[in-house]
């Protein structure tokens, strides 16, 4: 495994634990757990508060024939094998998404051998795959929101040091930066934008303060 | 340590979690004298799991549903389903827990935050109506075997945590509760509470190395 230099931060793991991320960055998130164990460890751990919210919580009654319905469901079936993928450049909840690996994707080109595939767009944000060639700059973006970038190959340099496979960039409205490409290899990253500003403002912020991991 | 820079040094973080920061977790065996009633519950959910895993138990099934249904249909109906879907979407996430049971890995969550994950995922299914894209299954594990001391070093972590959540006031227990029910508004913020995270966090992340090193 390489070494992962760049990691999500803990407001946005506690979003992906409780389930209230847009779905845009869910996917990017979700891709960089896969590809980092510190990742993977702290989101387990912030499940884990889950866990324990579950124990505490105020039971309420269940349907007289509960038990026997959910065995019933059980019935005959058969145990529910882990998915098969094939090891690759992308992590399998992006190969999912995309239906397969780097050649399966449909590349639109958007102008100075830079090209892209939106993924997925609704009303909370959008996330697409980029293609930038070594050495050249990535295209202009706005920064009106929060911009979450995972690399998956290649890497690309900005004010924040260099970014490498499983390497994730998060920037918000803030943040000035000019990403480029390092030479030597195309830089490909999922990228999710929120470009209405709502992302930081509905991302459980309880986290930061009164956790201390 | 709060949030901020946390996820530096992993390495360093972990040699001291591990082997100074918390002594008492080296020697788990030693410890049988001090073990909580929690712990023991702990136990005896990983035994049931094992049984229905191995074994397809239905006794042990009826043991976990007991316990567990009406929880999992309690954190539903909080997080907004009303009380028909909430028990069919509890009914679902049981079936599920049955036949995922193999998957389950002791070293690396309780049988209580394996489930809190089934039904999240089941929640977002259901009212978010989406498939959420899940991390990539770590392909070398859970191991047949997985080694006992992980697993009681990882329960006596999370019976710490429940006690520290279940020792805080009652507004911020609230709150934490809100939070993983999906009902959290961002002006509602406590001051820090020291939830005893770092611990199962180095624990989490020791289990995995030893299972990429015990498959490579």
């Amino acid at each position: 495994m390489t070494h992962i230099q760049h990691h999500a931060h803990d407001d946005i793991l506690m979003g992906y634990a409780t389930g209230t991320l847009p779905q845009a960055f869910d996917l990017v998130v979700a891709s960089h757990v896969s590809l980092s164990d510190d990742a993977r460890a702290r989101l387990e751990s912030l499940e884990a508060i889950g866990g324990a919210v579950l124990e505490d919580i105020d039971m309420v009654d269940l349907a007289e024939d509960s038990l026997s319905q959910t065995l019933a469901k059980i019935g005959g079936e058969a145990p529910i094998e882990a998915p098969q993928w094939k090891v690759g450049v992308f992590p399998s909840p992006l190969q999912q998404v995309v239906g397969g690996d780097e050649e399966a994707v449909r590349w639109r080109n958007v102008g100075r051998g830079v090209k892209q595939c939106i993924l997925h767009s609704d009303e909370d944000g959008t996330v697409r795959l980029l293609s930038i060639p070594a050495g050249r700059s990535m295209p202009a973006h706005s920064h009106n929101g929060t911009e979450m970038t995972l690399v998956l190959k290649g890497a690309f340099r900005d004010e924040d040091g260099v970014f490498a496979r499983g390497d994730i960039e998060v920037a918000d409205a803030n943040v000035d930066h000019t990403p480029v490409a390092e030479p030597g290899e195309d830089c490909i990253c999922l990228v999710a934008t929120d470009a209405r500003l709502k992302f930081r403002g509905l991302l459980p912020r309880i986290a930061q303060p009164f956790l201390g991991i | 340590m709060l949030f901020a820079n946390d996820h530096a040094n992993t390495n360093a973080d972990l040699v001291d979690g591990a082997s100074f920061a918390h002594p008492q977790t080296r020697q788990p065996k030693l410890r049988g004298k001090t073990v909580t009633v929690h712990e023991q519950k702990d136990a005896q959910w990983v035994t049931r799991m094992a049984a229905i895993a191995q074994a397809q138990d239905r006794k042990a099934f009826a043991e976990i549903f007991r316990h567990f249904a009406p929880r999992v249909k309690a954190f539903l109906m909080k997080s907004g389903a009303d009380e028909s879907l909430a028990e069919e979407c509890m009914q679902d996430v049981m079936a599920t827990l049955w036949r995922k049971a193999h998957m389950y890995d002791p070293s690396r969550a309780s049988v209580g935050t394996w489930i809190f994950t089934i039904a999240r995922n089941r929640k977002i299914d259901l009212l978010r109506r989406y498939a959420r894209p899940e991390p990539e299954d770590l392909p070398w594990g859970p191991e047949s075997e997985p080694d006992q001391a992980d697993v009681i070093a990882l329960q006596q972590d999370t019976t710490r945590l429940a006690e520290a959540i279940g020792n805080l006031p009652e507004k911020q227990r609230d709150l934490i509760h809100r939070a993983y029910f999906g009902d959290l508004t961002h002006a509602e913020i406590a001051a820090e509470t020291g939830l005893p995270l770092g611990t199962i966090k180095s624990r989490i992340r020791l289990a995995l190395e030893r299972l990429r090193h015990s498959m490579s």
